[in-house]
This record gives structure tokens, C-alpha cells and sequence, in this order.
């Protein structure tokens, strides 16, 4: 016969009630683990996405996505002709916050390195790849686009082609695809108001030395176009991306690249790490003191739950020790129900998770792995939660029965 | 030690407290009582009643004094001479003033439970569970609940757990206090014919003067001292019901 099962029987309502709330705890101690593995994922996914050999950046520093990064456009023919690189290609990442439909719209704006690139590799749900070199994106459904929506950015207008899931930026925002020139001219993109008065500022600084005013062609070419004067810079990339050929030594391909004194490179899992220790790594160590915090919590409240369950039971405890039950009795009567307590409040966590986690803003991702996880702590902490109930039981004398 | 006793209790002393809060309560009490017999013990509130049955219950070992069940040594002064716990769902039965049933299982289950301690498949100890509620006129509640059942039908089901595993001896303290004088007579009348039917040794703590005649043999406790009741103690005790 199952003392437990039957003394939860004899009090299914309240049992039940408890169950479900230590199980919502345990929801959301899943929940914490998948907040966490979805930043991580979210993290990693235009990284992975994008399928890097090499990330070549601005010298010294770690971008694109833990700081700024700047490099001349030239720097991707540089790498081209590298021993070893098969192929590479511009790459452009910034995050926008613009109005659309009356609504704010915060989108990553990611440049492909067109023509290689045209987002065949990315996770589409819906519609296709890049098509031509503008006025085409592929937009992440957290963004609430849809196919076919037009959306205008800065001077231009863009028509959504592809839809993509789950591939957000770090900071979790929808990333929006791009071919890197439309990218570019999206990030520099100004005002006309701004641009006159650029163009204004310019005629005035070449008219003031003797070279504007002798050479009146000077000052004609200054209020023009800025992609016309040779000596200003184009618009500046964030970083190149490189794959290297089959068989390719990486390190030996970085050493050559590293030698160059404006770049830094970092290999695929050095970009990895540097996103997961850098942007990732507070929220991450953030979520896991909550978590370690959360699953204290549920630990306790579990034992004071068994204990005062216990102290309900102390008058029938009492009574089986007078008619010669073995403490094992007892105890196993404290710890099943412990055990069945976790076990239920762990699958009312799981279903209750699996319905409200998708309804989360941002992902919350609960792998089996995690859920195993759980479930040891789940054990463990049911099996200390019943040591206070057993040891008040192991207190409790045969005769108080009698009193 | 005769094996034809259900116990035997020599000199059982119970000392309390030490020094200046030192209390006797009970001295060199002693008793023999054969299978299939049926005592009952009288004695006014504080006499000790309590106490001796907790010492040959093997609940709070004696101070001074030993205890043999069913012929076999059990207590030798405190020291347990066997595993008490275990003899004592072997060997001893108890039935109290209050029903004393376990409340989340049903009548069935709380005589059912006393079998499958002592290693009874579970199928058995229904079996034999169902035969003593049937026997004792309560199989028909076998699957209520305490809580649904009525005074007399709770003392019932405790006299069948108490009686589930054909125990050496069956001690009751004041187990007709909560029922009226019919029913009671009818629960002192059953202890007296499982007695004598199974050859189990009773012992039955009682005010109940009106049901003496049911049984075998009366003790009398005084002041921690146990003897064979006389007239006159019989009716010194029959004051005011007592709790002790």
C-alpha cells in the first residue's frame, strides 16, 4: 500500500494547488535557463549565419557587434588576394530605429556582400533570397513585416522579399538583410537640408586658401557630389568577412592578415567568444544569479511545503510508529510525496512553459539538455526539501498518539 | 517464562525526573496474564494505569523491572532485549479511547496496513482485513473513510487492526469512553470473545463498572501500585471517569 498516494488522495485539492504553484516556479526557473541559451543563440546567429572563416576589423578593436568598427571599402580586395581566401566579402551591421505604420520599428541592418551573398544561407520561412542589387530586403518576422510591405529608409524605398525566424541581433532586435551598398546607404544616410549645408561649409573652406580661389574648377567640384572628390573616403564598412579555401591553414591566413598594421582578425570561434564575454556576458551572469537565486527559492519554499505537510501528519505518523511501522515507512511516506510533489510541479512547469515561453518578446529557448538539467535539480531539491519533514517525523514519539 | 502466557511483568518500576523532581510513577508492578484471558485494570486518574500500559506496550520501557510477551523476554529495564518496534506490530494490538485511525485511509485499509508491515502481501492482508471487519459487523463501511464512520464503527476498525495479526496481547486503554453504555458493553463482549476465541491476552483499562462481569480477571492500580482488585477498591474507583 502507497501511504503517499493515498494521503494525496485524501487531500487532492490542496495538494493539487500546491503543485501547480511550485510547478509555475519551475517554470520560471526553466524560463531563466531558455532566456539565457536564447541570448546566446541570438547572439550567435548572424555569426553562424553568415558562415565566416575570418572577420577582419578595425585594428584593435572587436567589432562589429561589441564596438564600432570602420575599414575602407579596398580592404576587401586586400583580403581577396590572400593566399588561401577563396572568397571575401564587405560586411555591414548597424541597428536602426525608425517609424512604420504609426509604430516604432527597431530592426539590425545587415549588408550582404552582393553579389556572393544574397542571403541564400539565412533561416527563410517565407518568400526567397535577394533578388537585385537594391531596393530589396529580407526582413525577420519578430519585425512584423510582411511579404510584399514596402518600407521606406531614408531616400528610398525597400520591398520586403524574404522572411526570416529567430534571427535577431544581440540586443534582440529583428534583423533586417540588405544588399551592403543599399546597408550603407541606409547607416550614412542625411538629411538634403544637411548635405546643402555640407556642400556650403566645403565651397567656403576652398575658397579661403589661394588653391579654391585660383582654380575656380576647385570650388565648382567642392558643392558637388562628395562621391566625386577624390579625396574624401567612401562610405566605411564594418568589417570583412573571408572563407577560406578547402584545406586553407586559418592561422596562417590571420598571421598574414594580422601583420597588416590598420586590421585585426579574428577567427570564426574568437568572434564567437568575443560576442558571448562581451554583450552577452552580464545578462548572461545576470540570468544565472537569478536563476541560482530562483532555484534557492523554489527549494525552500518545497521544504517548508513537505514540512508543513509533515506537521499535518504528525498525529497518523505518531500512530503508525505506535502499531510498529519501521522509520522506512515513515520516511518513504515524507519522501514520495516529496518526489511526486517535484515530478508533478516539473511537468506542470514544462506544459505551462511550452504554452507561455512562444508568447515571450524574446526567445526563450528550453533545450532537452536544460530540461534535464532541471530535472536533477528538480531531485535534489525534493529529496532535501523532505529532510526537514523527516527529521520533525523522526522526532515524533509513539505515545503521542495515545495523548 | 511460560509460553502460555500473553505476559508476564515482573516488579515494573517507572521512575520521572531525578532528585528533588523525582516521581515514582509506578512501583514493582506486576502481572501474569494467560492467553485468552481478559483483565481489566481500574484505578482512579494518576494511579499509573497509563503508564503500566506503556511499559508492557513497549512504548516507554520500565526503569526497573521486565517484560515477557507471548513467553518471550522482551525488556530488562530499559534495555530492549528484541527490536521493539517490530515485536510490537507482531505481537501487541492497541485500542484507545479515541478511534485513533489513520485519516487518510479507509476502514479497509487501516486494518490492511498492520498485515503488509509484518511482510503480508497486500492481497492477504485484505483478505484477512475483510474478514475481520465482516467478523466484527463493519465490513459493509470497509471503504469509508473515519471521518464517515460512527463512534462504535471507528472502535470497531480499531479492534480489527488491533486484531489483524493474531497478537500475543491486545492492550486497550478506556476504549468505551466515547460510546454509550450499549455499545460499550458490546465492545467489552467482543474483546472477551476474541479473547477466548483467538487466545490472545486483553488487557482493558475501563471505568465501565457495569460491563466487570465480562471479564476474566480485575487489577486495581494505586498509586503506582498494581494488585487484584478488591470490593472495596472496585467501588473507591468508580467515582468520576478518569483520563489518565
Amino acid at each position: 500500500m502507497n501511504l503517499a498516494v493515498r494521503d494525496i488522495r485524501h487531500s487532492i485539492g490542496r495538494f493539487a494547488l500546491t503543485t501547480i504553484g511550485v510547478g509555475m516556479l519551475l517554470m520560471v526557473v526553466m524560463g531563466m535557463g531558455g532566456i539565457y541559451r536564447g541570448l546566446v543563440d541570438d547572439a550567435l546567429v548572424v555569426t553562424r549565419g553568415v558562415g565566416a572563416d575570418l572577420w577582419v576589423v578595425q585594428r584593435d578593436t572587436r567589432g562589429p557587434f561589441a564596438e564600432v568598427s570602420r575599414l575602407p571599402r579596398s580592404v576587401v580586395d586586400r583580403v581577396a588576394a590572400v593566399p588561401g581566401v577563396m572568397d571575401a566579402c564587405e560586411f555591414v551591421f548597424h541597428t536602426i530605429q525608425r517609424e512604420h505604420g504609426g509604430r516604432p520599428l527597431r530592426m539590425g541592418v545587415l549588408g550582404l556582400g552582393w553579389p556572393i551573398d544574397k542571403g541564400q544561407g539565412l533561416p527563410l520561412i517565407a518568400g526567397r533570397p535577394l533578388a537585385q542589387n537594391h531596393y530589396e530586403m529580407i526582413a525577420d518576422e519578430s519585425l512584423g513585416l510582411t511579404l510584399g510591405e514596402r518600407i521606406r529608409l531614408g531616400k528610398d524605398t525597400y520591398t520586403v522579399v524574404g522572411i526570416t525566424r529567430w534571427l535577431v541581433s544581440s540586443g534582440g532586435d529583428g534583423i533586417a538583410c540588405f544588399t551592403s551598398r543599399d546597408a550603407q546607404s541606409i547607416q550614412f544616410d542625411e538629411p538634403g537640408e544637411s548635405v546643402r549645408l555640407e556642400r556650403r561649409a566645403r565651397r567656403n573652406r576652398a575658397d579661403q586658401v589661394d588653391f579654391g580661389r585660383t582654380q575656380p574648377s576647385v570650388l565648382e567640384r567642392a558643392s558637388g557630389l562628395s562621391g566625386n572628390i577624390a579625396a574624401l573616403p567612401g562610405p566605411a564598412i564594418s568589417a570583412v568577412i573571408a572563407r577560406l579555401s578547402p584545406g586553407a591553414d586559418a592561422k596562417e591566413v590571420q598571421a598574414i592578415i594580422g601583420a597588416w598594421g590598420d586590421v585585426t582578425t579574428y577567427t570564426k570561434d574568437q568572434q564567437e567568444q568575443l560576442l558571448l564575454k562581451g554583450s552577452v556576458d552580464r545578462a548572461r551572469r545576470q540570468i544565472l544569479l537569478f536563476r541560482v537565486l530562483l532555484t534557492i527559492i523554489s527549494a525552500v519554499i518545497m521544504a517548508l511545503i513537505i514540512y508543513t505537510l509533515t506537521l499535518d501528519k504528525l498525529h497518523p505518523i505518531a500512530l503508525l510508529k505506535l502499531i510498529g511501522a519501521p522509520n522506512r515507512t515513515i520516511v518513504g511516506l515524507i519522501l514520495q510525496q516529496s518526489l511526486i510533489m517535484g515530478a508533478l510541479a516539473f511537468g506542470v512547469g514544462h506544459l505551462i512553459g511550452l504554452k507561455l515561453f512562444p508568447m515571450f518578446p524574446r526567445r526563450v529557448l528550453v533545450t532537452n539538455d536544460d530540461l534535464l538539467r532541471v530535472a536533477g535539480i528538480v531531485l535534489v531539491i525534493s529529496v532535501f526539501a523532505s529532510l526537514l519533514g523527516i527529521w520533525k517525523a523522526m522526532r515524533v514519539a509513539p505515545n503521542e498518539a495515545i495523548g | 517464562m511460560s509460553e502460555a502466557l500473553a505476559l508476564e511483568a515482573n516488579g515494573l518500576t517507572k521512575v520521572y525526573g531525578t532528585g528533588h523532581t523525582q516521581v515514582v510513577a509506578m512501583r514493582d508492578a506486576s502481572l501474569r496474564l494467560h492467553r485468552g484471558e481478559v483483565a481489566a485494570l481500574l484505578g482512579p486518574s494518576g494511579a499509573g494505569k497509563s503508564t503500566f500500559l506503556l511499559c508492557v506496550g513497549l512504548i516507554n520501557p520500565p526503569t526497573r523491572g521486565r517484560v515477557a510477551i507471548g513467553g518471550r523476554p522482551v525488556l530488562d529495564g530499559p534495555r530492549a532485549l528484541v527490536d521493539l518496534r517490530r515485536f510490537r506490530r507482531e505481537s501487541v494490538g492497541f485500542v484507545f479511547q479515541k478511534s485513533n485511525l489513520i485519516p487518510f485511509l479507509n476502514a479497509a485499509d487501516n486494518v490492511q496496513i498492520v498485515g503488509e508491515l509484518v511482510g503480508r502481501p497486500a492481497s492477504q492482508a485484505r483478505a484477512r482485513a475483510m474478514e475481520l471487519l465482516e467478523a466484527l459487523g463493519v465490513g459493509a463501511r470497509a471503504r469509508n473513510m473515519p471521518t464517515q464512520l460512527s463512534g462504535g464503527e471507528q472502535q470497531r476498525v480499531t479492534v480489527a487492526r488491533a486484531l489483524a495479526n493474531q497478537p500475543s496481547l491486545i492492550l486497550a486503554d478506556e476504549p468505551t469512553a466515547a460510546l454509550d453504555s450499549k455499545r460499550g458493553r458490546q465492545v467489552m463482549e467482543l474483546f472477551r470473545d476474541v479473547a477466548h476465541k483467538h487466545g490472545t491476552g486483553i488487557i482493558v483499562v475501563t471505568h465501565d463498572h457495569r460491563a466487570l462481569d465480562v471479564f476474566d480477571t480485575v487489577y486495581q492500580m494505586e498509586d503506582g501500585s498494581l494488585r487484584p482488585a478488591t470490593h472495596a477498591g472496585i467501588e473507591a474507583s468508580s467515582g468520576p471517569a478518569s483520563t489518565s
